[in-house]
């Protein structure tokens, strides 16, 4: 016979409002083995854990049910508060009445009984639970972080800094991400590259970090506190131990790639480093552009090379690593313009987008910080700025990407410093939330900018003006002042939507994580744990997470850290209790489920002839057990006797 | 009489409960007819567990879990579909009307596509009527 206790929670008025509550605890108590229900406000607060532990030990409770919010809110805490009161932390059942009760339906007689039936449910379950005992492993003390951007950067300085030993993996020859493709950055019109480099030069200098670049992700096995991850490193055919970095090979190189640096806006060599302050700064080859890839002809770098550091015969190569902890800080990319054609991306010249202007103001970008039409030398007397491209869009992107206002307040200041041109910024609204944004909008504001409130309609050629021959038209509606304008500029600048890198979501495979529908990494709680995600050990930092600024990537790359960190700095565990475990009497050897088990938790004892499962291994998902035809492998928490009891007091009312 | 179908529900953990609470948090409106056990995989759906629900007078099963490739274990719900369709198959050779037996796979992020699951679902099921097939009947 059990003692079960049911309390109740109003959660203020949030399912008070809709659920009887105490009709609900009056009910509970009517039910057999039920000793005692209660109803209290805020039953996750220090007063309600209390009434619990309370009545725990009043009544010498022996299982204990809570109809609140969803367990994904709150399992955790209150298995710790049965837990210090003496009681084994699995005998414990959650009783959703908020998230799938009372907050979806507005019918209190209809939540109420729904109500009822989930807590007949819990009580039929609780009978049959068992405690269950936790077991501990080791935790590897290392971490991973993927991704070289600003947030990946900060996420391994923090770590490093703690003693903890980082693996930095980025897939392109250099850290600084995208961040290092700017020229100035808003508010404060720091050089971006003055206040990352810095960083870059730490990362590289910090004996903690190994630093990955020019490396992928290619598999990921294992669980929180023991991942193994294989990387591939890409055949740089540079050797990096050799080179050093004189760059003589950059100089003689016949072959021409796009350049992904400056935004295909010119191109590049084949050996090549992307930047001057790359890290690390040695080159490598592109081996699609390659004169000696493609033709078979010229190795004119390794004849230049006084350290024999050119190496046409390297291979990709693998590597084994175990961290305990993984960060995911892989940015983002801009959201591709030419589809939209009614700005002509890619059909007029004269139409850049943010990125492109940010590598022509770049002193070391490919025009060498002036800003000129595609010709390389026409200065442009008008620009217009156009925002929202693909943001707050239900075509496109239905959210904000938040640092486009900003970065288009920042270009028409930096164009009326460089250029003598008539600068319009056409936008719907101006965003400006951070600290000295709002001030940074209002210098906009005394430096002859023309705003107009109006998203830009279209961007044509066509004009009956002759004195707007040759020139962009904008078409916009001025919405202050109702009027349809039209604009006739050299150049016009797209601030396209932010959104997640191509592949994304194969990242997201290969780290079990789930993406929003944009691609975008989930967190756990987009307000309380915006930096962890489902799957436990693996946590997310940056713009992969939503689009975000650079003060706000920092704060999560140091966030994130803090969240592995408290993985890592333990040196053990606990593990899933909730694990699998075979009937040695009822297995009758056809091994099932070590064919079908992902993580190979059970074997063949091969002596027994029955399977046997490793705890340790085990992830509790179930699928053995119901690839089980002799019905020989129990889940423990989720057993069938159990899940068939719950359903059992489901339907009963 | 207005018939109100009493649907078992069964989600797993990591996307269509979660989905489920989406639903919940972004406070849309649907029908209340499915009371919903959690399990941690679509995978540790024995078919047993239908057929029980039915037994126990259940007027529909509505069964969610990951998309197929999205599985938090993996490849869980890739089984969970195999063997959930062969159910299927077997319940309407029983004589089980194919329509109580529903699954459907709904990610964490997709709230509203619960809503509107279940709403169709329970709609379906309004119109069979109440299923008297497996039903125990209690003496």
């Amino acid at each position: 016979m059990s003692r079960i206790g049911v309390f109740v929670c109003h959660c203020g008025l949030n399912i008070a409002k809709t659920v009887r509550v105490s009709e609900l605890a009056e009910f509970a108590r009517t039910l057999p083995d039920v000793v005692v229900a209660e109803d209290y406000k805020f039953m996750c607060s220090t007063p309600g854990q209390e009434l619990i532990q309370e009545d725990i030990r009043k009544h010498n409770l022996d299982r204990v049910i809570v109809a609140a919010c969803s367990p994904l809110m709150h399992e955790r805490t209150f298995r710790k508060v049965i837990e210090n009161a003496g009681l084994n932390q699995y005998l414990l059942s959650i009783v959703n009445v908020r998230e799938q009760d009372s907050w979806v339906t507005e019918d209190e007689d209809v939540a109420t009984s729904k109500a009822k039936a989930l807590i007949n449910g819990a009580v039929y379950r609780a009978r049959l639970l068992q405690p269950l005992v936790s077991r501990f492993i080791d935790v590897n003390p290392n971490v991973m972080v993927v991704g070289g951007g600003i947030a990946g950067i900060q996420a391994a300085l923090e770590l490093a800094d703690t003693g903890k030993k980082v693996y930095l993996v980025e897939r392109s020859p250099t850290i600084g991400g995208h961040m290092a493709q700017f020229d100035k950055t808003f508010p404060t019109l720091d050089c971006s590259a003055c206040i990352l480099t810095p960083k870059m030069d730490a990362v590289l200098q910090n004996s903690n970090i190994e630093l990955l670049t020019y490396c992928e992700v290619e598999e990921v096995k294992g669980f929180v506190g023991n991942f193994d991850i294989k990387i591939r490193q890409k055949a740089r055919y540079v050797d990096h131990d050799k080179c050093n970095a004189c760059l003589a090979c950059t100089e003689k190189c016949p072959g021409r790639g796009v350049s992904e640096w400056d935004e295909g806006l010119v191109r590049r060599k084949s050996i090549y480093i992307p930047f001057p302050q790359a890290v690390p700064q040695k080159p490598v080859i592109d081996r699609e552009s390659c004169t000696f890839f493609k033709k078979g002809k010229c190795r004119l770098c390794e004849k230049v090379c006084e350290q024999a550091a050119i190496d046409f015969e390297q291979k990709d190569t693998f590597r084994e690593v175990k961290v305990g902890a993984v960060i995911m800080a892989t940015g983002y990319d801009l959201m591709d313009t030419k589809p939209l054609v009614q700005y002509g991306y890619g059909k007029f010249p004269g139409v850049h987008h943010a990125l492109e202007l940010e590598r022509l103001f770049n002193s070391a970008g490919p025009t060498s910080g002036k800003v000129v039409m595609r010709d390389g030398k026409t200065e442009p007397q008008s620009i217009a700025i156009l925002h929202c491209i693909g943001s707050r869009d239900k075509n496109n992107y239905e959210y904000c990407s938040r640092v486009c206002c900003m970065y288009s307040l920042k270009f028409a200041h930096l164009l009326k410093e460089k250029t003598h041109g008539d600068v319009y910024q056409l936008y719907i609204d101006m965003r400006a939330p951070g600290k000295g944004y709002e001030e940074f909008y209002n210098r906009l504001v005394e430096e002859d900018v023309k705003f107009i409130r109006g998203k830009a309609a279209r961007v044509t050629d066509k004009t009956d003006n002759p004195d707007h021959a040759g020139k962009l038209i904008v078409e916009v509606e001025d919405t202050l002042t109702s009027q349809f304008v039209t604009i006739p500029v050299d150049m016009v600048v797209l601030s396209p939507a932010m959104k997640p890198r191509q592949d994304a979501k194969d990242m997201a495979r290969l780290f079990n994580l789930s993406t929003d529908k944009y691609g975008f990494f989930m967190e756990r709680h987009p307000k309380l744990a915006p930096l962890s995600t489902m799957t436990d050990g693996v946590f997310i930092a940056g713009a992969c997470q939503s689009p975000k600024d650079i003060p706000d990537s920092v704060s999560q790359g140091m966030g994130a850290a803090a969240e592995a960190l408290t993985i890592v700095v333990k040196d053990k565990m606990e593990l899933e209790a909730a694990t699998a475990v075979v009937n040695s009497a009822a297995c009758c050897g056809c091994q099932n489920c070590v064919r079908v088990c992902p993580y190979g938790a059970p074997m063949f004892n091969y002596e027994k002839n029955i399977s046997e499962i490793n705890e340790a291994l085990c992830k509790g998902c179930g699928l053995c057990a119901a690839s089980c035809p002799a019905s020989a492998i129990i889940t423990r928490h989720f057993t069938n006797d159990q899940v068939m009891a719950e359903m059992e007091g489901l339907m009963e009312i | 009489m207005d018939f109100e179908p009493r649907i078992l529900g069964i989600a797993c953990n990591w996307c269509t409960y979660t989905g489920a609470d989406l639903a919940g948090t972004t406070r849309l409106k649907y029908p209340q007819n499915v009371r919903t056990v959690r399990v941690m995989c679509s995978s540790r759906i024995n078919p047993s567990f239908i057929i029980r629900a039915f037994q126990l007078g259940a007027d529909g099963v509505l069964v969610g879990g990951c998309h197929p490739g999205d599985c938090h274990y993996g490849t869980g719900n890739l089984y969970a579909r195999r063997k959930l369709a062969v159910t299927k198959k077997i319940l309407e050779f029983a004589g089980m009307e194919a329509k109580r037996f529903r699954v459907e796979w709904i990610s964490a992020s997709e709230g509203k596509k619960y809503a509107e699951v279940v709403e169709e679902f329970t709609h379906d099921m309004k119109a069979l009527g109440p299923q008297t097939k497996f039903k125990i009947k209690k003496d």
